[in-house]
């Protein structure tokens, strides 16, 4: 089996999964200090308040940087080489990981270069973000 | 910490490169036993052990079980390759307040022989579960998460893949020396841009090797030291600071914690960088050391690329780093910085391969993780 490297859903992660399904992107925001974070914590990292929420982001943001694996011995990324691992900043203020979109062409992707979050659909639970050049979606 | 109080008085490192006869367990016995024997200290003095492992479950327990010892004081903080600095400053901490009085670091991996016994995977693999499962499900090599780094660096000041790969050839002119060093042959910055692209902008040789072997090091206070043979190397600086687990965590990707624990152990041992006669920094990757030169001070953020593109870092260059050809060209058993002490002890006692005509004064600085944590040594001798 390939699957090793889905995501192990907990009770943290859930929502953000299931709308992951859906094609939306949720990051948190802590209502005490005003301030949005990523990856998902029910306590806000930065002054541990309870009073945080999930907000759906707008998916547009710009490539913090990257990384082109041409290496990896652990299937199924050794079938995709190369490919690129990309850090998001997103509009909202925070940065996420995610792999450059396998359909677009690599040198698409540079530092700076505005893109936004498509969902591609792994199993029927789950769907992982992907990253694309924003001009070529519109 | 006051000065000249607590030191490393004995260095042991275990056969290192290929080692498919030795298991991990013996490595580290060997390791310990010739740090013994260099100190001139009984066994029975051990009474604080340090270590960690990768995988191992209470791994400092095995330890202890398999060397013969009941230790009183015992630490097995993991935070990656930068654990052994860290260890030094817990060991001075347990030492001046009287909870042990010989201290025992000791390291062994046999990484290289479990890649091809098939006991591990050539990338260290993480389970996709709790923090993991935001960065695992896109196949983050742990060469790939430092590549990133270095694409940023890039980015943001005109760093080249040439001022990088000055790094791994000044540190193989190093190891050049050193009979012990896996790789020896001298290499160009032509020879690294032509290696191959493991993860952009990383080419093969600004990555380290990944070899079996283990070190050993023993501190104890000032007391016992002025009564052993060898020359002590005084612990005065010490810190260590933190950054961030996850990659996208990690709020300026051009900047090590060493910004932060490089001063204070400075501060701490009274020292500038005019003082510094040679340094120990960790280089798994090109960019890491690069990072590390930037947050110790010895050249402005963003200004590392033209800082070591005149070879500098060379034995015989104007700021002497890795002397034993490091992490790219010496060894690399996973998590290597107890042999950053040992080759920085060395150089204060006149014995390296690559020895620097003055050495009063080393740093050792160390990186754990993925440019997660660090660790800051300053070393003295007499």
């Amino acid at each position: 089996m390939n699957d090793w490297y889905l995501p192990m859903i907990d009770s943290e992660s859930a929502p953000f999964w299931e709308a992951a399904r859906e094609g939306r992107f949720l990051i948190m925001h802590c209502r005490a200090c005003e301030r949005a974070y990523f990856y998902p914590r029910r306590y806000c990292p930065r002054c541990w308040s309870d009073q945080t929420e999930w907000r759906e982001a707008s998916g547009r943001g710009t490539v913090h940087t990257y990384s082109i694996v041409r290496q990896n011995p652990a299937p199924p990324f050794d079938g995709w080489c190369p490919y690129a691992v990309v850090l998001v900043d997103l509009e909202e203020g925070v940065r996420v990981m995610a792999n450059w979109d396998r359909s677009a062409p690599l040198d698409g992707l540079s530092c700076g270069a505005p893109v936004r979050i498509v969902f591609e659909r792994i199993t029927e639970e789950l769907s992982l973000p992907r990253v694309r050049p924003l001009s070529t979606d519109g | 910490m006051a000065r000249k109080k607590i030191a490393i008085v004995g260095i042991g490192e275990s056969d290192f490169g290929t080692v498919p006869d030795k298991t991990v367990h013996e490595l580290h016995a060997q390791a310990a036993v010739r740090a013994l024997a260099d100190a001139g200290m009984a066994r029975d003095e051990i009474d604080g052990l340090f270590s960690c492992g990768h995988s191992d479950q209470l791994h400092v327990l095995q330890i202890a079980e398999y060397l013969g010892l009941q230790p009183r004081f015992l630490d097995s903080t993991l935070v990656g390759g930068s654990s052994w600095e860290t260890f030094v400053e817990h060991a001075v901490l347990a030492l001046a307040a009287g909870r042990c009085s010989a201290a025992l670091l000791v390291y062994a991996s046999t990484a290289k022989s479990d890649v091809a016994r098939r006991y591990r995977s050539a990338d260290a693999a993480f389970l996709p579960r709790g923090l993991n499962q935001y960065e695992v499900p896109f196949g983050p090599t742990l060469i790939s998460k430092y590549a990133m780094v270095a694409q940023r660096h890039m980015y943001q000041y005109g760093t080249t893949s040439a001022q990088l790969a000055a790094i791994a050839v000044a540190t193989r002119k190093n190891a050049s020396r050193n009979p012990n060093a896996i790789m020896r042959e001298p290499i160009t910055v032509d020879d690294v841009l032509a290696s191959r692209m493991i993860a952009d902008p990383l080419h093969l040789l600004d990555c380290c090797l990944r070899t079996d072997g283990g070190g050993a090091i023993i501190l104890t206070t000032a007391e016992r030291a002025r009564s052993l043979r060898r020359p002590p190397a005084w612990v005065i600086g010490a810190a260590s600071a933190e950054s961030h687990y996850s990659m996208a965590q990690m709020e300026d990707m051009t900047v090590s914690p060493c910004a932060r624990s490089g001063p204070e152990a400075f501060a701490e041992a009274g020292i500038a960088h005019k003082d510094v006669d040679v340094i120990q920094i960790y280089d798994a990757f090109t960019i890491m050391a690069l990072l590390t030169l930037e947050g110790l001070g010895f050249c402005a953020p963003g200004e590392g690329g033209p800082f070591v593109e005149d070879g500098k870092l060379a034995w015989d260059g104007a700021l002497p780093a890795n002397t034993d050809g490091g992490g790219l060209s010496s060894n690399h058993p996973g998590m290597r910085g107890i042999f950053l002490l040992i080759e920085a002890v060395r150089q204060l006692r006149g014995e390296s391969t690559a020895q620097v005509p003055v050495a009063k004064i080393a740093v050792c600085s160390a990186t754990g993780g993925f440019m997660s944590h660090t660790s800051t040594i300053v070393l003295a001798k007499d």
